[in-house]
């Protein structure tokens, strides 16, 4: 029994944490805030060549054959960064093509994927409903050997980078919503699709629409079988929740770390603030939901990749705890900082929006206490 | 990370469960409702039968009558009697005052006081807290003053749990008034039957009383009776108090998810005009919040556990574990207050009382676990100072 990182897992941790201090300070989340993609095809590029792109694809698809706590490493370590980049979405496209594609399918987009030269991400989130199987509504009819496919996607990361979105759409209309849910693989420079970034209070990732309009998908675009989609993007969400948990907890820590910091050195009333216990105590608080947070993000880490009975369980239990944990965390951090922490030259509110960003994606704390509720009680 | 367990540890774990299975009797069982008095019962006569099954103090190394066990096989023998619904025994002896003897006691006194306690004959009681050093326990004042080949003491002590249960109590009393606070104090063993000793039983908020106040009038104690050096007994307790924060919870995440079940139990039982509690979707995030507490406590004992089998030494880490299961468990225990509504005015005893009253009885003494032990607000100091490295 050992709840902790193996030495491999370590080393990873300080590899990433090293990448992210010289390649992805603020200064350079700040940049790509301002860039038209909002992310570095280069930095892209240069951790591709690192093998992450690859982390989670097994070998012979020129991957590192890696797992969900290995991704969790990664992921804590980009959420310190605030990275500005569809990474995790990349690598959660590829789990889909993993879970259900051909030989032919795997074969043609996961060693472009890994190789850094295909983005890909998901579009699952319509704009009368979200998280849910029912939201899925955009419609694909039968045409020759494929579909054609029509409706909108909204929130869908990087889409304007991306290459490859793998996308639900309903293929058929079941007795349950779970039923008629297909998986494609969107080309999104096929006619017929627009892609238009939102304006986002996270300005450090890109959200987008994507609009289908008539659009033309062969059948060697589908995904696995028609209306079977369902299974296996419940499968992919399990890991992406897992992963942006992981985002969190590094985020929230690196919060915690800078307002701890400020607290030594700040002064007031000739004393640093930190030896207030008013301070003092929300930084303890702040520390105890780290630390409770990331004891249920590895616990979920490791039930999801071992497929343990309760692993949903744990996967819901680590996305609700650690939803709540960013937020207050930052939060709390603003308030440690007094004014200095309202204005927009700080840093601490790229972490707090980006909590709040990956707090709705998915399904937030609310969403994931109910699921806990509906599998256990 | 690996949360799997070896096959010799598997092993050890089917070897306490098969025991526990065979020696626990049914109406033993820890979280049926009773009485003050029926619990200390069964608890005396569950260390008894740990003792005559050789599980008595499995921690202890195996000179002074233990087992050796490791670190997870601690952890594994506190889950299965947690799972069994176990009684918890009484603590202090084996878990405080034993270890304090291996570290600091004389070849004598771990002759004398060591094997009573192992066998559950002798009863020990903490006496630390006074009406003046709760929190500041440093600013005790129960004083003791060398007489020949005694001690003399005279003052106060308060919040005794099992005080007037105990045979024996260790304590500490102020022998050095002229140096700072923490450098004049001594621990020291006090035979409870000793003239100028009155033990007497405080009432609390639950009715009961498991806390006492323990008066010193002239007693007098022989100076073989101390622990370490006179004057040194801060740091004497510092272990013992380590030891407190560090091992007793093992079993408590499953006790807490027992609990757990209980409260879900109870919310799918109790009806508000016709619909069941555990349909209300207020009560279902509560709920699950609480699920998901229990569960990241047991992964915080887990963490912890890691970390002191890579060879880390227990610190405040023990301090987190406390402050977290102490609220989580107010929580848990006011969540079955709301869920019983009006009925959970009803205690023990009282026509209509759900459950026999027994979360009543749980969510006043709840209070207790934020303040016992250390508070939570000097456990947020410990942490934000030895872990963050915050100012004093």
């Amino acid at each position: 029994m050992n709840f902790g990182l193996s030495e491999e897992q370590s080393m990873l941790k300080k590899t990433v944490r090293k990448f992210m201090e010289d390649r992805c300070p603020t200064t350079f989340v700040r940049e790509m805030m301002a860039d038209a993609g909002g992310y570095s095809p280069k930095q892209w590029q240069e951790m591709a060549e690192l093998g992450w792109m690859g982390l989670t694809i097994p070998e012979e698809y020129d991957g590192m054959g890696m797992g969900l706590v290995e991704l969790a490493v990664m992921m804590e370590e980009m959420g310190r960064a605030v990275l500005p980049a569809p990474f995790v979405e990349t690598l959660m496209a590829a789990e889909a093509l993993l879970q259900a594609g051909s030989a032919e399918q795997k074969k043609e987009y996961l060693p472009r994927i890994a190789s850094g030269e295909l983005i890909a991400t998901l579009a699952m989130d319509e704009p009368e409903g979200f998280w849910e199987a029912a939201a899925i509504k955009a419609k694909a009819v039968p045409e020759g050997d494929g579909y054609k496919v029509s409706g909108t996607k909204l929130f869908v990361p990087y889409a304007n980078a991306a290459g490859l979105i793998v996308t639900a759409v309903r293929t058929a209309e079941g007795a349950a919503p779970e039923e008629g849910i297909t998986l494609i693989c969107l080309d999104p420079k096929a006619p017929g699709v627009t892609v238009t970034p939102l304006k986002t209070m996270d300005q450090a990732y890109r959200l987008c629409e994507v609009q289908m309009d008539g659009v033309a998908v062969p059948a060697a675009r589908v995904l696995g079988e028609a209306g079977q989609g369902w299974p296996v993007l419940e499968k992919v969400i399990r890991k992406y929740i897992v992963a942006l948990s992981a985002e969190m907890v590094g985020g929230a820590e690196k919060a915690m770390e800078m307002t701890v910091q400020y607290a030594k050195e700040r002064v007031q009333f000739g004393k640093p603030i930190g030896s207030f216990q008013a301070i003092k105590h929300r930084c303890a608080d702040m520390l105890v939901d780290i630390e409770g947070s990331r004891g249920s993000l590895y616990y979920a880490a490791w039930a999801v990749e071992n497929d343990v009975p309760g692993a949903d369980l744990a996967a819901s239990a680590a996305k609700a705890y650690c939803s709540d944990t960013y937020f207050k965390v930052t939060a709390g951090s603003i308030q440690c900082f007094g004014g200095i922490g309202f204005t927009w030259e700080h840093d601490i509110h790229l972490f707090f929006k980006r909590a709040k960003r990956l707090e709705t994606t998915c399904g937030d704390a609310t969403f994931h206490r109910e699921r806990i509720a509906e599998l256990w009680l | 990370m690996d949360l799997t367990f070896t096959p010799e540890d598997q092993e050890f774990r089917e070897r306490v469960r098969e025991w526990v299975q065979k020696n626990l009797p049914e109406e033993w069982k820890d979280s049926i409702p009773r009485t003050q008095e029926e619990r200390e019962i069964i608890n005396r006569q569950w260390d008894k039968k740990l003792y005559e099954g050789g599980w008595a103090a499995i921690a202890w190394p195996k000179e002074y009558g233990g087992m050796g066990a490791t670190l997870i096989q601690q952890l594994i023998f506190n889950e299965e009697m947690a799972m069994a619904d176990a009684p918890e025994g009484l603590m202090h002896g084996k878990g405080m005052l034993g270890p304090t003897l291996f570290k600091f006691g004389t070849e004598e006194q771990k002759k004398k006081h060591l094997p009573p306690i192992l066998r559950g004959d002798v009863v020990w009681c903490q006496g630390f807290s006074e009406p003046n050093a709760g929190s500041d326990l440093a600013a005790l004042q129960t004083r003791a003053v060398i007489d020949g080949d005694h001690l003399v003491i005279n003052g106060q002590k308060v919040w005794s749990t099992w005080g007037y249960l105990a045979d024996w109590c260790f304590a500490l009393v102020r022998t050095e008034n002229t140096v700072p606070k923490h450098r004049g104090i001594t621990y020291v063993m006090i035979d409870l039957k000793t003239p100028g000793v009155t033990v007497r039983p405080l009432d609390q908020i639950t009715g009961v009383h498991d806390f006492c106040e323990i008066f010193f009038e002239d007693v007098r104690v022989p100076l073989e009776n101390v622990v370490g050096e006179i004057n040194r007994g801060w740091y004497v307790a510092m272990t013992t108090l380590t030891h407190e924060r560090s091992t007793a919870y093992l079993g408590h995440p499953i006790r807490f998810r027992n609990q757990l079940e209980r409260l879900a139990d109870l919310a799918r039982n109790t009806k508000r005009n016709g619909r069941p509690m555990s349909e209300d979707p207020v009560i279902r995030q509560k709920l699950a919040r609480s699920f998901i507490e229990v569960e990241s406590f047991k992964h915080i004992v887990y963490r912890t556990i890691s970390s002191r089998v890579r060879g880390e030494e227990p610190g405040a880490e023990a301090s987190m574990a406390k402050l977290y299961y102490s609220e989580m468990l107010q929580r848990m225990t006011e969540l079955a207050m709301e869920i019983e509504g009006p009925y959970s005015q009803l205690v023990r005893n009282s026509k209509w009382a759900l459950v026999e009253g027994d979360w009543q009885y749980q969510f006043l003494y709840a209070r207790a676990a934020t303040i016992a032990a250390g508070t939570s607000e000097v456990q947020r100091n410990i942490l934000a100072e030895h872990i963050l490295g915050l100012p004093r």
